[in-house]
């Protein structure tokens, strides 16, 4: 089966959804056999690095030769992935379900005229007749659904943190590629970028800290942050915390926030409502921190501290650096 | 401008999800539907685009069944000036954007409005694919749209780490995000106006379905949460790096 794998870069850097999207194929599909994947590159990056996608089950990379595609412009991306299918004879595309898969797969899908599973949040089972079973969460991960996929040409997009890149594999080569779009297909003028700089965006941190009402200001996030420092987190927090201003709405995580499934996740003076809880409870171990030992966040934490958030909090982040340390 | 707003209808955010005996479909019992709420700032921003030009007309289409008239409604009553509703009863995503797409192409929209996704089946997709259908350009996860010079607007979105501001030209279609606006409660006046706004029933052009759902589960239970006291953080954090193994 031929593969074709759309990895993202950034700045020049793959991104740690290019990794998982390669690792993702190779798990997927290595039990089929015969399977071949191609690796576009949206952009150029390090030599080096590209090469370093066969260690997680690439065959081949093909590296842009034109810089068009360095900044990510959805309509660009869209014609050269099509360009790339149509050369590789790919029969199943792959990537992962970032702000850019989100806009690129819909679109992808129509013109391509592929069957899409969109966002699956694992590697699907594949049937003796070809078709795959996938699952993904809906109702805002109250719930999950199985679907049936099947079709000649196939899109796969899934979950960022769905899976760990695994090792299997040695470099491969890497290809120079002619992009035949030019930029009169752009159909958007970028005037502004602005990029957080410095912190770890909040979808892709395996460790998350996030702080509610409970934390009784902006003023006091200096605690928050002090934690996420020391054990690598990103920062996030409840839906009226960003309603109030206390922090910009891209932290909020919730049903109509952001989702989120980090290995881990700190809840601090956030309560659990129902709402909150959707959109962090495929977190793998979560802690919560509440003065309210009936706080419903308990019923879905594996480890709870029932007590003060100012007296928590420096305790907590002295004793993982401590750890840290070692 | 004439704008096009696209509508689902959506459980409650409160709502206790449960599924049905053979875990099919979504247990409706109770379940009180609402506007999908990204869906609610689209057609609020559509409200605002054109009192700020000061005209144009706002449509907005449903794909589904009769029970989505209420929502229709209210839309109606928000400030809408006219509801379609074709009806059918749409499996997924490339169903709807199909449907939406040929009644779009039977109209004259400048914009087409949506939510960046439904809180029921959270797939963000409508959106990019009906672009794709129209050969629209498309600007997903909006958070700003104000008008630009020349039948452009200026858009701010959501990205993978950052946000970008950038310029799109009409006829376009823009997903919505939070913090584009406020959604409107409608008042008196825009209830009684409802009931006599148009509100008209499409057949469907009858494209069929790529994913079928096969059954539904609850997502797994979680153990029972480990209590640590309050000067207990160094045994939290040798749990956390012993056992979870997430340190």
């Amino acid at each position: 089966m031929k593969i074709l794998v759309y990895a993202e870069q950034q700045d020049g850097q793959l991104k740690k959804s290019a990794l998982e999207a390669v690792s993702f194929a190779r798990q997927s599909f290595e039990s089929l056999g015969d399977l071949n994947i191609t690796v576009l590159l949206g952009g150029q990056v390090d030599t080096q690095a590209a090469a370093d996608l066969g260690l997680y089950g690439a065959n081949s990379v093909w590296m842009p030769s034109e810089n068009i595609l360095n900044t990510f412009e959805v309509h660009l991306h869209s014609l050269a992935i099509q360009q790339a299918l149509a050369e590789s004879g790919a029969e199943v595309l792959v990537m992962a379900h970032t702000y850019c898969g989100k806009s690129l797969v819909p679109r992808l899908s129509v013109a391509w005229d592929a069957v899409l599973a969109a966002g699956v949040n694992g590697i699907p089972e594949c049937a003796a007749d070809g078709s795959w079973k996938v699952q993904r969460t809906v109702y805002s991960n109250k719930g999950i659904a199985s679907y049936a996929v099947s079709g000649a040409r196939r899109i796969l997009s899934f979950l960022p943190n769905a899976l760990k890149p695994v090792e299997c594999g040695s470099p491969c080569s890497v290809t120079p590629w002619n992009v035949s779009v030019n930029t009169g297909a752009a159909r958007t003028r970028s005037l502004e970028l602005q990029k957080v700089q410095g912190k770890i965006p909040l979808t892709e941190a395996e460790r998350v800290i996030s702080g509610g009402r409970g934390l009784k200001g902006p003023e006091h996030w200096h605690l928050i942050e002090d934690l996420a420092e020391v054990c690598d987190a990103a920062t996030a927090c409840s839906k009226p915390v960003s309603d109030m201003h206390w922090r910009s709405h891209d932290e909020h995580v919730g049903q109509t926030g952001i989702t989120i499934k980090p290995d881990l996740y700190i809840a601090v003076g956030i309560s659990g409502a129902i709402q909150h809880l959707a959109g962090v409870s495929s977190s793998k171990t979560i802690v919560a921190i509440n003065t309210d030992q009936e706080a419903p966040f308990f019923k879905v934490a594996d480890y709870g501290v029932v007590g003060d958030a100012f007296e928590v909090l420096p305790q907590l982040t002295q004793a993982i650096r401590r750890l840290r340390k070692g | 401008m004439n704008i096009l707003v696209c509508l689902s209808q959506v459980p409650d955010t409160t709502t206790k999800i449960s599924f049905s005996s053979d875990n099919k479909e979504l247990n409706k019992a109770g379940v009180q539907y609402i506007i999908n709420p990204y869906d609610e700032l689209a057609l609020t921003k559509a409200l605002e685009l054109n009192e700020a030009s000061g005209g144009g007309s706002i449509t907005v289409v449903h794909v589904g069944g009769a029970d989505a008239e209420p929502v229709l409604r209210k839309a109606l009553a928000i400030g809408a000036d006219q509801a379609v509703r074709i009806d059918t009863a749409p499996m997924d995503a490339r169903q709807v954007a199909g449907e939406i797409a040929h009644f779009v192409s039977s109209a004259s929209f400048d914009l087409v409005l949506a939510g960046r996704e439904s809180i029921d089946y959270n797939g963000g997709l409508v959106g990019g694919m009906l672009a794709e259908y129209l050969d629209w350009p498309l600007v997903n996860v909006a958070t700003s749209i104000e008008g630009g010079a020349g039948g452009s607007m200026i858009v701010c979105r959501d990205m993978d780490g950052g946000r970008e501001k950038l310029e799109v030209n009409l006829p376009a279609v823009i997903t919505c995000q939070k913090e584009l606006t406020e959604p409107r409660i409608p008042n008196m006046r825009g209830i009684m106006a409802a009931r006599t706004k148009p509100l008209q029933v499409l057949a469907p052009q009858g494209k069929g379905a790529d994913m079928h759902v096969l059954d539904h589960a609850l997502p797994p239970s979680r153990q029972a949460c480990q209590f640590f006291g309050v000067h207990q953080m160094n045994e939290l954090v040798e749990a956390l790096h012993q056992q979870a193994k997430v340190l």
